[in-house]
Formats: C-alpha cells, structure tokens, sequence
C-alpha cells in the first residue's frame, strides 16, 4: 500500500523556524547590532553594498546579519530589495579628482603631487593573530596631522597631459549611460555596461581572472597607476529646479590601471588604461577590476583574444555570483521527472547493449560528448 | 596531358572575377591590385613564398575578409553575376556551405574533431534540408569510398584519424554538396610525402571527375603541377607573373619566378 | 530604515509593463526568444525567477493560478512559488488543472488537456537550444537568424549513429510554427505533443538568462527527427500503480532498498481526479490520506 508524499508545506514552514533559531546561535550571547556589523566588519559591509549595487551601510549590515554571515546570501537580498526600487533617474557623474583622499598609492612614481597617504591598509600589517583582540581592547588613538591644502590630482591626469597615456574614453553627456539591470544585455557590450558588470561581479571570479591575465592567459603588463579611497560627493540633477542637488557623500575605491601601450601607422603609442570601481574600501576588487576591464578591451585595441579574461561573453554571462549561485544550487530543486526520463533511456539503452554484447563483442562507444 | 587538364565546360563564361583586389593593414598592404577570371572547371593555382600575400588573397576571394579595394564577383547557380561584398550574410553562408568548399591545411580547422565522419560528411546535406537518416549515412558511406575511408571507421570521430585521412575526410565534407569551386589552403602541408602523393592524386581525380573550379594556394611547386592548368606567382603583395601551369614552370620569364623554379628560394 | 512596500504580484508595475511588451512580441514571433530586462527576484535565479516574473506581469486579481513541479503541486518549489503569489497578489489558488486561469509549471505539462483561455507558464532554465553545441551567444543568435539549424540535426544524427535511435529524453528540440527551433524547457518529451496546436496560450520565462518566448494557442509545435527515425514518445509499460491509468508520465517510486518500485502519475491532479472517479490501480489506498513530513 502506498500514500504519496504530502506535508511539503508545513515542512517548509518547519524549516525556516529552525532556520531563524540557528542563525540567532546561542542565546545566552549577546545579539549583534546591525551598528556593530556595520562598524566592526566594515569591509564585508563595503563588498555587500558593491556588488549588492545598492549603497545603504545598514540594509547591507542586516543583510550580512539575516544571510548569517554568508555574503553572496547578503548580496543575493540587498539585490532582491534594490530591484523592487523606484528608479528618479541617473546622479551626475562623480568626480574622483576631487575626493576627500583617505589613501592614495602609486606604484607608477615615487612620488606625485599630493604625495602618497598609506591610510588604514592591511599591506604592511605582519598577518599574525593578534589575541588582544580575542581579549577586546581599545586600539591607540590614530596619529593626526593638519589636513593638506595641496590638490591631489589623479596620476593618470598627469601622464594625460603629456599625451602618455590615451585618453579617457569620452561619451557624448547626452548619450544615456547603459542599465544591464534595465535593459537586456546584448553582445558585443559597450564598455559602460561592461563595467557595470564588473563592478557588481564577484570579488573572488574576478581575482582569479585578474591573477590569470598576470599569470600569462592574456598578458597586459599592468602598473598600478593609482589607487585612491575617499569621499565623494553625489549630485543630482533635479529637472524641477534646474541644477544639481547634491545628495551626500559615497565612500569609494577608484583603481587605475596603467597598461602597455600600444601604437598603430596611425597612433602613436601610448599607454591604456583598465579602470575599477567599488563602494567603501575594496581594494582587491578594484585592482582585479581594472585588470580585467583591460583584458576585455582586446576587441577594441585590436588585441588577440585568446585567454578567458579577454573574451566578453565567458567574463560577463558567469561573472554574477547571485545568478551563478542560483543556478548552480538550483540543482538541489527535484529533478525527478528529467531523472527518470533520463533513467527510461539508459535502462532501454543498456538492454540493446546486452542484447548486441552477446552477438558480437562490440566495444561499448563514447557516451555522447 | 595538358590538354585533357585545359578541356573544361563549354560554359565560356568566369565562374569568378577578380578586379583590381587589393588589402592592407594601416600603412601595410599585404595584397596588391590582383585581376583576374576563374573559369568553370578551371584549377588555378597561386604561388609564392610565405608573407607574399596569396594566403591574404585566398580570404579575400573567399569572402572571408573584406577588401580594401576592387572587387570579387561570383557567378551564381543563377547564372547573375554578383558581387560578393553585396551579398547578404544568408546568401554568403549559403554559398560557403552549398556551392563551395574550403579545404584548410589544418584538417582540425576544417572537420568537427569530436563528432563522428558519418556526421562531418553529413552536416553539409542536413544543412540544406536533408532529412532522411538512411540517405544521408548512405551518402556519407559513399563519399568516404570516394576518398578511400575504410568505411568501417563511418562513426569514429576524425581524432582517431590520421592526419592524411584527415585531410581526405575534410575534403569529402567539402564535396558532399557537390559544390562547383573550391578553395585550398595548402592542403598537403604537414604530410608525409608518400602521403601527399595519394592526396594529390586524389584530389586530381575528383576535380577532373566533378569538373570542379579550384583555386588552390601552395608554396610547393609540385601542387602546383600536378593539380593546376594556370599558375599566378606572388611576391609582395604582387602578382608578378601568371600562365598556363606548364608554361610557367617549365619556361619562367620572371627571374624571382626563375628562383622559386630551381628551389632556391625558400617557400 | 527603508522599510519595503511591495506591489500587487511583486513586481512594479513599469517592470510589468517591460515584461508584457516582451511578451507580446514573443507571442507575435513564435518560438523567438526575446531578450528582456530580468529583474533580481527574492527567490535564487534557477529556482522559476523567468516564470514567476512571467506569471507576475499576466497575474490579475480575478485570475485563479496552479502551480506545478515535476507535475505535481505538493513539491516544495511549487508551494512556495505559490505562496509567493497568494501573499504578494492574493489570488484564488488552486491544484486543479481544469479550474486554473494561469498555471506555472516546471518540467511538466499537465495531463488534462488545457483549454482556450488558459496560460502555460514554463519556467526555463537554458532557454537556447542549440547552447551545448555552440556555446557562444552571438553565434546561436545568428544561426537562428539565418535558420541555420544542420548543427542540431548533427546531433540527432549523431545520437542514432551510436545508439540505433534518438538520446534526448527532456529537453527535446522542437521547431515552431516552421520557423524557430526552440528548447521546450526541461520536460520530458513525452509531453512534446501536448505542445502542438495547443488551445492555451504557452510563456516561457527564463530569468537568468533573460529571455521570454511564447508559442501562440493553435501553433504548429513539431519535435525534430528524421523521416526514417521519427519521434517518438516515451513511456512506461505499466499503468499507474495508484489510479491505474495507461497514458501518463509516470514517478519511479522506490519503496525499499530490495530494488522494490512502483510507477505512479506524476501528474498528482490527475491521478487524484481518476482515483475520484473510482479508478483503481495495483496499489490503491484510500485517497488523499496525508502523511506527517515532506
């Protein structure tokens, strides 16, 4: 006697009580704040709010605190919530130049105008585990100077000048700026939905291409030409009034790299550029960025594309995390149907190959390729 | 001997037209003010060392590149003269898989590696609507026959082959549709030469059998004399001298083709 | 904190009316797939992202939805992508295929047959079917373009060169209206010919990758083969252990770990309607008892 399988409802239901209990842990522990997250784990903050595409540090810390810590869960609902967002329109374009530099490295002269401010960096830490921590204590007070008057302009305006380095790829203003989360994407992308792309891409996929083209898999002999943190601040421009409103300040990571040059009969050679952009401080992604986001110029350089972090279409269709966590965890969905087809045929198959085994001792072929 | 090569079709009129062909890359011309008519049935080969232009050539009569200057026309089943520059990218896939053939020197190029020979043969006819699976295997069986597959390897994939059965497997992929030009690119490179000569004397019984156009590129003069009735000599980006095949090895006018004849330049 | 308001169905209505326009132009280009602007949706891209963007852009406050997975309405996905819209749309749900307005399946056709007025939603994991023999987009753009289709032939070919008769048991290509060649979603081809000449309307959805297409009620829907090897539909050669029927798709249900199975509908509506109706299969119970975990 048999009874199909019912209950999947309140076994759902079941399953996300206990969800709720796990990710709460034990309850004789303080809770977390999403004021604590947000302070204390701000660099997982930061990659939340980037490639979540949705700059809010506390919807971010909650996400970080729902998704019990797992970031592409996190990314995977602040983006769910920014979708649902009503759309006012497109903020002016930000000017890095005239951030409010926190950190600023070139790895391209020893030193630039404004000159190089470490900032709160990782880089020259010894990464050994500091048990102080576990303790809890207060750090000393940061060292302080007067802010510097002095202009900090961007390295790569500085080699502009000179016609080093070919210029900064100049849109017509009126020229509306591509949406991939408006519009479908379509291939060959345009640079702007290209960094678009990379800019909410996952941290990890893009290092690794980063790391690959350095490795040889497409070769651009990169130069940090800078890497600067800071604030920005954001304009509007409201149609109403008439001008710009501004809206309030970003934090931001802006990497340039500066990259081999390149030269035709008609051009003289100069240096190009690969460009990354990221909220908070997101080094890793910002570098891994502007790495690839050269690579993936090849076409319009007139490179040879041969390795992956050149070819658009690899980068750009499994480059998402939330779409390629999606799909690769949507194998745990039943698949009992597709299954059994699959198990009809290989049943039937194996018979006429037992069948024809005892007539002739035929190799068995290739499965299907 | 000559004679039986030169009597082709009683259609006097080109199949193909070059006119004033000419392609460069910035300041760099790799190809140079090429004209000329191809006839029906008519095997034309083009010679020269390697960076001479005639690889350069062979894409642009192919349609593969555009040209930076004149023209190819190309009569169509139709009998219309076309120029192919105009023609839509249907019509120029249609054609690439229907009226002619591309044989590669790399047969990798040229053959689905990983799919059987039953199935390379065959793509071309399921192409054009052929929907029969006994009719297409039977004329795949026939057309490896024809190029002297042992039958028995139909579902092997080209993999397992050898590279002259490679390179005879692409050329009945080629064949299938029965096409009535056909374009090589060095299609004996990288064989032994007791390999190459069962190639070409393959290769030589089809074209005559099928009255077959060929436009055949080489740096091996041998090719060029067992396949071709008129021979165009290349060097930079040039046609610098062109005749019937015979004529042209035998008696060069041009002393670079009076090198390239007695193996002393490097091809 | 920005607290989230949320729409009737989810989805903003500007989104919606994104939705429908590709829509209508999927249903004016049978078989077409049409690029549109995927929204990020709360449940995982895979999961019927495509088809619940689908269903949310057609869903009205009259309309009565079913929805289904691997045929049946009690798998997991299926309660809740149907939660989903009872909370976020509030409309009338129902498990039975005849009463629904707008069913959204995955995997499946329902056995009964569907009506004029009706809308299949499939949700589409790969919705390019030539995507495993060329992986790159702008190339199967073009070979659909230009019908360029000797490729897909090459596999069938390829599939009876090795093993005497077509390999493909979901999935199966189909080409529509003599035009496009198209992936039916991940159903098994036994419900190939429930496709064709279809009185509803059928969506596919496919979220992830961003594209809709559509097959027109009354389309011609013809799965690909050759003249000499033609489709054919696979089945079971036994009847539903539970209501007895001999023309449906059937679960493998394995009862022990002896190897002991049992084949029943997977279709739940519709075995549930025939042991109803007093159709009895080997191992009938009594009907609609229900078991404590899922």
């Amino acid at each position: 006697m048999y009874v199909a399988v019912k209950g999947g409802e309140r076994a759902i239901e079941n399953a996300h009580r206990l969800l709720a209990h796990e990710r709460r842990g034990d309850c004789d522990v303080p809770e977390l704040s999403l004021a604590q997250i947000s302070g204390q784990l701000s660099l997982g903050v930061d990659r939340i709010m980037t490639e979540g595409s949705l700059y809010d540090r506390e919807l971010a810390a909650l996400a970080l605190k729902q998704a019990r810590g797992d970031m592409i869960e996190a990314i995977f609902l602040i983006r769910a919530f920014r979708a649902t967002l009503p759309r006012f329109g497109a903020t002016e374009p930000v000017d890095t130049g005239q951030m409010r530099v926190r950190r600023r490295i070139s790895s391209t002269f020893k030193d630039i105008p404004g000159g190089q401010i470490l900032g709160p960096t990782f880089d020259y830490t010894h990464r050994l585990l500091d048990p102080r921590l576990a303790e809890g204590s207060e750090p000393e007070a940061p060292a302080t100077a007067e802010a510097s008057a002095a202009t900090m302009p961007r390295v790569t305006d500085i080699l502009g000048r000179d016609g080093l380095i070919e210029p900064s790829p100049q849109v017509d203003a009126d020229s509306a700026v591509g949406d991939l989360t408006r519009e479908p994407l379509s291939f060959p992308a345009d640079r702007d939905l290209r960094l678009q792309n990379l800019a909410r891409a996952d941290e990890g996929f893009l290092l690794a291409l980063g790391y690959s083209t350095q490795r040889g898999y497409g070769r651009s002999h990169p130069f940090a030409g800078e890497i600067r943190l800071g604030e920005v601040e954001v304009e509007f421009m409201a149609e109403d009034v008439g001008f710009a409103v501004p809206l309030g300040a970003v934090t931001l990571t802006e990497c340039q790299m500066v990259n081999q040059f390149k030269g035709s009969a008609t051009e003289a050679p100069c240096f190009t550029r690969g460009y990354g952009l990221a909220f908070g401080q997101s080094e890793r992604k910002t570098m891994s960025m502007a790495l690839v986001d050269r690579s993936l110029r090849a076409r319009e350089l007139g490179e040879e594309i041969i390795a992956p972090a050149q070819d658009e279409e690899f980068v750009m269709s499994h480059s998402d995390n939330v779409q390629a966590t999606g799909f690769v965890e949507h194998l745990k969905l039943p698949h009992y149907v597709d299954f059994q087809s699959e198990l009809g045929l290989l049943r039937k198959l194996r018979k006429e190959f037992s069948e024809a085994a005892t007539d002739t001792a035929a190799p068995m072929q290739e499965a299907a390729e | 001997m000559a004679d039986s090569k030169i009597a082709v079709q009683d259609n006097d009129q080109p199949l193909l037209l070059a006119d004033g062909l000419g392609k460069s890359y910035g300041r760099l011309s790799a190809c140079r003010d090429v004209s000329f008519a191809l006839y029906p049935g008519e095997v034309l080969a083009i010679v020269g060392e390697s960076g001479s232009g005639k690889s350069t050539l062979l894409q642009l009569l192919s349609a593969q590149l555009s040209p930076s200057a004149g023209k190819v026309s190309y009569r169509m089943r139709d009998g219309v003269m076309r120029d192919l520059a105009a023609l839509g990218e249907a019509e120029r896939r249609f054609l690439l898989r229907t009226d002619w053939g591309y044989v590669h020197q790399d047969p990798v190029l040229g053959l689905r590696m990983a799919v059987s020979a039953g199935a390379n043969v065959g793509e071309r006819l399921m192409a054009v609507g052929w929907n029969h699976y006994g009719r297409i295997r039977d004329t795949a069986t026939s057309w490896l026959e024809r190029v002297e597959i042992d039958v028995g390897r139909i579902d092997d994939a080209p993999r397992t082959y050898s590279g002259g059965m490679r390179q005879r497997l692409q050329i009945a992929r080629n064949l299938v549709t029965e096409p009535r030009l056909v374009f090589m690119d060095e299609p004996t490179g990288g064989l032994d030469v007791s390999v190459q000569a069962r190639l070409l004397d393959l290769m030589r019984n089809l074209v005559s059998e099928l009255g077959l156009a060929a436009i055949v590129v080489t740096h091996d003069l041998a090719v060029a004399r067992l396949l071709s009735h008129r021979v165009m000599v290349m060097k930079g980006g040039r046609v610098i001298e062109t005749g019937l095949t015979d004529q042209v090895l035998d008696d060069p006018r041009e002393p670079y083709t009076q090198l390239l004849v007695s193996s002393i330049l490097p091809a | 904190m920005n607290a989230p308001v949320y729409n009737f169905a989810y989805l903003d209505e500007q989104t919606k009316r994104m939705i429908r326009r590709a829509i209508l132009k999927a249903i004016a280009i049978p078989g077409y797939q049409v690029p549109f602007a995927s929204r990020e949706m709360p449940m995982p891209y895979g999961w019927g992202t495509g088809g619940v963007q689908v269903t949310a852009a057609i869903l009205g406050p009259a309309d009565v939805l079913k929805v289904i997975d691997q045929g049946s309405d009690d798998t997991t996905n299926a309660i809740s992508i149907r939660k989903f819209f009872a909370r976020t749309a509030g409309v009338a749900t129902t498990t039975a295929t005849a009463d629904a307005t707008v069913i959204q399946t995955r995997h499946r056709i329902p056995e009964a047959p569907l009506h004029g007025g009706q809308v299949l939603v499939y949700q589409v994991p790969i919705p390019e079917p030539l995507r495993f023999l060329e992986p790159r987009e702008t190339e199967t753009r073009r070979m659909h373009a230009l019908g360029e289709y000797g490729l897909m032939h090459v596999k069938l070919y390829e599939d009876i060169a090795r093993f005497g008769h077509i390999a493909t048991s979901y999935a199966y290509p189909v080409k529509v209206n003599a035009r496009y060649v198209m992936d039916p979603s991940p159903t098994p081809k036994f419900d190939n010919p429930k496709m064709d000449n279809c009185p509803a309307l059928q969506l596919f959805g496919a979220g992830r990758e961003k594209r809709i297409y559509a097959i027109p009620p009354y389309t011609s829907v013809v799965s690909l083969d050759f003249e000499d090897h033609p489709f054919t539909r696979y089945r079971f050669d036994a009847p539903c252990a539970l209501c007895g029927a001999d023309d449906s798709y059937l679960d493998e249900i394995v009862t022990d770990d002896q190897g002991s199975r049992m084949f029943v509908c997977s279709d739940t509506d519709y075995c549930e309607n025939r042991q109803a109706q007093g159709h009895r299969g080997s191992e009938s119970a009594a009907p609609h008892k229900e078991r404590p975990h899922g």
